[in-house]
């Protein structure tokens, strides 16, 4: 299981914008470079972009939550 | 020598001491936010104080070097790797001709410097190499760094790997992180009440702080004695008839939300300024993450000039250790 992690602090989001849905659900593919949220620090969004390839199972940081960097933000099957 | 950007991190820029001189025309100072940080990697390197290193705020680069050379960096703990090998921080190292510099997740603080023998060598703009992106002064074409950028370096002086800053002169913030306030001119625009919150509250870092301004939020809102506004002022009690504003002056727009001013900071406008943070604590600030917990501590002149003597006291101690 591959985890994801915030590359630096600030606030994760899950959604690319409030009227859409989160980057990614249960089941679906995540390639490498997919993003899968994005932190927002310095008045900047920075996306958060899977580096292992796998399968998405969960989100772990809730939506609009402070992160660390280093946070684990999501979990990928194999 | 050159050093070649493969990734930029986050707003990496080049930084000195800074500019001084030209506020009154609306340039700032700029500069390190952590002065101090800046100087010792640059004497752990052999440089004059004020030579111009990288600054890195929340993530580090990752930087390839094209000639043998010593390495510091310096500010908030960040692993630092040399072709995956870990290194000490505020602790000068040896980096060969091919081999990459990077970084792991930031530990604590919140700005790192890289200091390079020889320093950056990019062209200064009236007077300093520092990078101020909305004036396009500085830098690389005045801009933070970028994939692909080659920065050149200076002559170094072969300084030798393995110096080391002690720890007692390695200064970051405590938790809650403790700053504090002289105040100021428009002190009295705050109710008694407001006065006594200000100090008593906890408040925590807003994740839009950077260079020009640091945010605060999560304290109880600042109410502002009534009055008729001047002419020439605006409507809401915290405006005033547009003033000067000093590095580290305390603006609360709307009575809500603290902003104090740092080294890339605007020079005036119409916010009255309850005070200003100490010139002794102004390197702290820059080690302030977002969402971390901050006191504001009152103090009156005589303290901060005392504290501001400390810290000259312990900048000449880290000179004859290191030089």
């Amino acid at each position: 299981m591959a985890q994801i992690q915030s590359p630096l602090p600030g606030t994760f989001y899950r959604q690319p914008s409030p009227e859409e849905p989160p980057f990614k659900s249960a089941g679906d593919a995540v390639a490498v470079g997919d993003t899968i949220g994005l932190i927002e620090v310095m008045k900047t969004f920075i996306q958060v972009n899977a580096e292992d390839p796998g399968t998405f199972k969960a989100y772990v940081a809730e939506d609009g939550a402070p992160v660390m960097a280093g946070d684990v933000l999501a979990e990928l099957d194999g | 020598m050159t050093l070649e950007i493969v990734k930029p991190g986050l707003a990496t820029s080049v930084q000195d001491l800074g500019r001084p001189g030209y506020f009154h025309l609306g340039i700032p100072e700029g500069g390190a936010m952590d002065r101090f940080a800046l100087r010792a990697a640059n004497m752990l390197v052999g440089n004059p104080e004020d030579a111009a290193c990288l600054e890195a705020v929340f993530m580090g680069p990752e930087i390839k070097f094209t000639a043998d050379t010593t390495v510091a960096v310096t500010g908030g703990e960040m692993p630092i790797m040399v072709d995956g090998e870990q290194q000490q921080t505020w602790t000068s190292f040896a980096v060969k001709a091919g081999q990459t510099l990077s970084f792991g997740f930031l530990k604590s603080g919140a700005r790192i410097y890289i200091a390079v023998s020889g320093g950056i060598d990019t062209p200064p703009d009236l007077g300093s190499r520092s990078t101020y992106p909305i004036g396009a002064l500085g830098g690389i074409e005045g801009r933070a760094v970028a994939a692909g950028d080659v920065l050149p370096i200076g002559a170094g002086t072969a300084a030798s790997a393995g110096r080391s800053v002690p720890a007692d002169l390695r200064r970051g913030p405590s938790n809650p992180a403790e700053l504090r306030v002289l105040p100021g001119l428009y002190w009295h625009r705050l109710t008694e009440a407001a006065q006594a919150s200000f100090f008593d509250d906890t408040w925590t870092v807003a994740p839009e702080a950077d260079r020009m301004g640091y945010r605060f939020k999560g304290g109880r809102p600042l109410e502002l004695v009534d009055r008729e506004p001047p002419f020439g002022a605006g409507s809401d009690p915290s405006n005033i008839v547009d003033g000067c504003y000093s590095y580290g002056s305390i603006q609360v727009p709307g009575g809500t939300e603290p902003i104090i001013l740092h080294r890339d900071a605007v020079s005036g406008g119409g916010y009255f300024t309850l005070g200003a943070i100490i010139s002794a604590d102004m390197d702290l600030i820059g080690q302030l993450q977002p969402n971390t917990q901050v006191k504001f501590v009152r103090v009156e002149m005589a303290e901060a000039l005392k504290a501001r003597a400390q810290r000259k006291a312990m900048l000449q101690k880290l000179r004859e250790e290191l030089m």
